[in-house]
C-alpha cells in the first residue's frame, strides 16, 4: 500500500468519530480487522476457512474472562485473546492443512463447531447468556475507556496496528511465498518451499489477528456471547471479504463496513437480514467475483494500463482461479 | 451410572435413527460432489425445505388455494415433497450453479451457502425456531414395537427402514445399472462421456435434482420425529460435513456405512459420557485426519 493511501486511511479514521456514532465506528473497525485477517488466508494464501468465528469468538471469551474476572487491563486482555486464538489456530491449522480445497473448508467448519459447543456448555462461558458486564477498564492503566471518544481512539489504534501488520506481512518475502502458493501450489513446492509450513504459519497469523478483532469487540460492547463463535459469523466474514474483493488490501475493510452497515440498516426487518445476506452472497458469486475494490482496481487498470504495469495481485488471482 | 446392555442397545437404536439421516444426507452430498465437483452447502436447507413442504402441504396449502378440506397427508408428502424440492434444485442448477463449473470449486460452496441463508431466513420469518410438530403422522406408524430388548417407537423403525431402503436403492442404481454406469463414467471423465453422445449437462441437472430430492426425502421422514424448524438443517449439515470428511466422498457405500455407524457411536456416547455427544463426531473427525487424512473410504485426488 502506498503512502497516500495510508495518509487518507489514518486521516479518515481520525476525523470519522466527529461525524458518525463512535461505538458504531468501533464496531466497523473490529469487523474490518476481522475481515482483513481472514483475507490473509483466503485472499493471499488461497485457503477458504469456514470456521473463522472460532478464533474471533474464543478470543472474545478469553478477553472477557480476563478483563472481568481476573482484572487485566484491556490491552493485555486483548493481547491474551489474540494469543489464545493463535494457539487454537495452531492446532486447527495443523489438522486442516492435511486436506485441501473443499475439505479444508468443511474441516475448519466442523472444528469451529467444537469451539461453539465449548462456549455453549463450559461452566465459565455463561452458556446462552455469554459473558456479560465486561468492564472497559483503563487502557495501560491510564486512559479511561468508558469515555466513548477515548474508547474509539483506542480501538482505532488496535485496528491500525493490526492492519499495518497485515499489509507488512503481505508485502514481505513471506507474503510473496504465500501468493506463490495461492497461484500454483505444486510449483511452489517444487521450488523448495515447505508449503505446509507456510500455510500453517499463515493460518496461525490469520487466527491470532482475527482473535485480536474479537477481543477488541468484547471491550467495545462489554460482552462476549454465542453469536461471536457461531457459523453464521464464519459465513459473514467470508461474505465481507468476497464483497470487498478477495486478495485486495482494502477490500475486506470495505466489505466489512458494507455488510455491518447493511445489517444495522436492516435490523428492523428481522430475518429478512439473513435473506439479504444470502442474496448478496449469490449476487457476489455469480456476477461480482472481483468485489468492490477489485472491480475498481480492474476498472482503473484497464483505463490506464497502456502506460503503467501494476503488480497488484487481485486480477491475476481472479483469472487464474477461473481457469484452475 | 448404570450401563446395562439393554440401555446400550436402546441408545444404539436411537442413534441409528440419526445415523440413517446422516447416511442419506452424506450420500446425496457424495452423489452431487461426484459429478458437479461442488459441495452443496444448501443440503441442510433443502432437508428443512422437504419437512416444510410436508408441513405446508398438510396445514396451509388447502386454505391458500381455497380448498380447506385438502390436506396432503404423510404418504403424499413422502412422494411429492422430494419431487417439488428436486425440481427446485434443478432450477437452481440450471440458472446459477451452471455458471460456476469453470471456476474454483469454492465458488460453488459459497453460492450454495448463500442459497441456504436465503431459504433459512425466509422460513424464519414465518415459522418459530422453537419448532412446529408435524401434525399428520399416520396412525399405522404410531405406538411402539417390542424388539425384545426394548419397546422401540414404530415410526423411528419405519424411518430407519425407509432411509436404508432409499440408500441401498441409490447404491444399486449407481453401481449396478446402465444409468449408474453413465453417471460413474461422467464422474471420471465428463468430456469423454459427452463425446459418446450422452447429454452430460442434462445428466448433471438431473443428478443435482436427485441429490437434493434425497435430502428433501430425509426431511419429510424426519418431520414426525423432530419438530420442524427453519434451523433444523443448519445444525445437521455441519455434522454431515464431518461425516463426509470422516468417510471420504469416494464411495457410495462408504457414505452409507459411515453415516450409520457415526449415528450409533453418537447414540452410545450419550450413555457413556452425555456432554460429549454433541462433539464426538467432530473429535472422531480429528482422529481420522491424524491417522488417515483421505478419510476411511476416500482416495486422495
Amino acid at each position: 500500500m502506498n503512502r497516500t493511501l495510508w495518509v487518507i486511511l489514518v486521516g479518515a479514521c481520525l476525523i470519522a468519530p466527529f461525524f458518525v456514532y463512535p461505538v458504531f465506528l468501533a464496531k466497523l473497525l473490529c469487523f474490518g480487522l476481522f475481515a482483513c485477517a481472514f483475507n490473509l488466508l483466503i485472499g493471499y494464501t488461497g485457503l477458504l476457512s469456514f470456521g473463522h468465528a472460532a478464533f474471533f469468538g474464543s478470543a472474545a471469551y478469553v478477553c472477557g474472562y480476563l478483563a472481568r474476572d481476573v482484572g487485566l487491563t484491556p490491552e493485555l486482555a486483548i493481547l491474551s485473546g489474540g494469543l489464545a486464538a493463535g494457539a487454537i489456530g495452531y492446532v486447527f491449522g495443523a489438522l486442516a492443512i492435511r486436506r485441501q480445497g473443499i475439505y479444508f473448508a468443511m474441516i475448519t467448519l466442523a472444528l469451529a463447531q467444537i469451539v461453539f459447543f465449548i462456549a455453549l456448555k463450559a461452566p465459565i462461558t455463561g452458556g446462552e447468556d455469554g459473558l456479560q458486564g465486561v468492564p472497559r477498564g483503563n487502557a495501560l492503566g491510564l486512559i479511561d475507556l468508558n469515555d466513548t471518544m477515548a474508547m474509539y481512539y483506542f480501538v482505532m489504534t488496535v485496528f491500525l496496528a493490526g492492519f499495518w501488520l497485515i499489509a507488512r506481512i503481505v508485502d514481505s518475502p513471506f507474503g510473496q511465498v504465500l501468493k506463490a502458493i495461492r497461484e500454483n501450489e505444486p510449483r511452489a513446492l517444487s521450488l523448495g518451499f515447505n508449503v505446509a509450513r507456510y500455510k500453517h504459519m499463515a493460518f496461525v497469523l490469520s487466527a491470532a489477528l482475527a482473535g485480536v478483532a474479537g477481543a477488541t469487540k468484547t471491550i467495545v460492547f462489554q460482552f462476549a456471547s454465542l453469536p461471536d463463535a457461531s457459523w453464521h459469523l464464519s459465513g459473514e466474514v467470508v461474505l465481507m471479504t468476497l464483497l470487498g474483493g478477495l486478495g485486495t488490501i482494502l477490500g475486506p475493510m470495505v466489505g466489512a463496513f458494507t455488510v455491518v452497515s447493511l445489517q444495522s440498516e436492516l435490523s428492523g426487518f428481522g430475518s429478512w437480514v439473513t435473506v439479504a445476506i444470502g442474496l448478496t452472497f449469490i449476487v457476489c458469486v455469480l456476477l461480482f467475483r472481483r468485489g468492490i475494490v477489485g472491480e475498481l482496481e480492474h476498472f482503473f487498470r484497464k483505463r490506464f494500463s497502456t502506460v503503467k504495469v501494476d503488480q497488484k495481485p487481485s486480477v491475476r488471482h481472479e483469472s487464474t482461479t477461473e481457469t484452475r | 451410572m448404570s450401563l446395562s446392555l439393554n440401555a446400550i442397545l436402546a441408545q444404539a437404536m436411537l442413534g441409528l435413527t440419526n445415523g440413517a439421516f446422516y447416511a442419506i444426507l452424506s450420500l446425496g452430498l457424495a452423489v452431487i460432489f461426484g459429478l458437479l465437483n461442488i459441495i452443496n452447502f444448501a443440503h441442510g436447507a433443502v432437508y428443512m425445505l422437504g419437512a416444510m413442504v410436508a408441513l405446508i402441504g398438510y396445514s396451509y396449502l388447502g386454505s391458500w388455494i381455497g380448498v380447506p378440506e385438502l390436506q396432503a397427508g404423510f404418504w403424499w408428502a413422502l412422494a411429492l415433497a422430494p419431487l417439488v424440492v428436486g425440481v427446485f434444485g434443478m432450477i437452481i442448477e440450471r440458472t446459477m450453479l451452471k455458471r460456476l463449473y469453470q471456476l474454483d470449486h469454492l465458488y460453488g460452496l459459497l453460492l450454495t451457502f448463500g442459497i441456504a441463508l436465503v431459504l433459512q431466513g425466509f422460513f424464519l420469518n414465518y415459522f418459530s425456531t422453537g419448532g412446529t410438530p408435524y401434525p399428520a403422522t399416520p396412525a399405522v406408524l404410531k405406538g411402539a414395537v417390542d424388539l425384545g430388548f426394548m419397546y422401540f417407537p414404530t415410526y423411528r423403525l419405519f424411518a430407519i427402514i425407509a432411509s436404508l431402503a432409499v440408500c441401498f436403492a441409490t447404491w444399486y442404481v449407481i453401481e449396478r445399472t446402465q444409468i449408474g454406469a453413465l453417471l460413474r463414467a461422467g464422474t471420471e471423465n465428463p468430456n469423454l462421456v459427452q463425446a459418446f453422445g450422452v447429454n452430460v449437462p442434462l445428466m448433471v441437472t438431473l443428478t443435482y435434482g436427485f441429490g437434493v430430492a434425497l435430502a428433501a426425502f430425509a426431511g419429510v421422514v424426519a418431520a414426525p420425529i423432530y419438530s420442524i424448524s427453519p434451523l433444523m438443517g443448519a445444525d445437521l449439515i455441519i455434522i454431515v460435513f464431518a461425516v463426509v470428511v470422516i468417510g471420504g466422498m469416494g464411495s457410495i457405500m462408504g457414505a452409507i456405512v459411515t453415516g450409520l455407524s457415526l449415528g450409533m457411536i453418537e447414540g452410545l456416547t450419550k450413555v457413556i459420557y452425555a456432554p460429549a455427544a454433541n462433539t464426538v463426531i467432530f473429535l472422531l473427525m480429528v482422529l481420522v485426519l491424524l491417522i488417515r487424512p483421505a478419510g476411511l473410504f476416500g482416495k486422495e485426488r
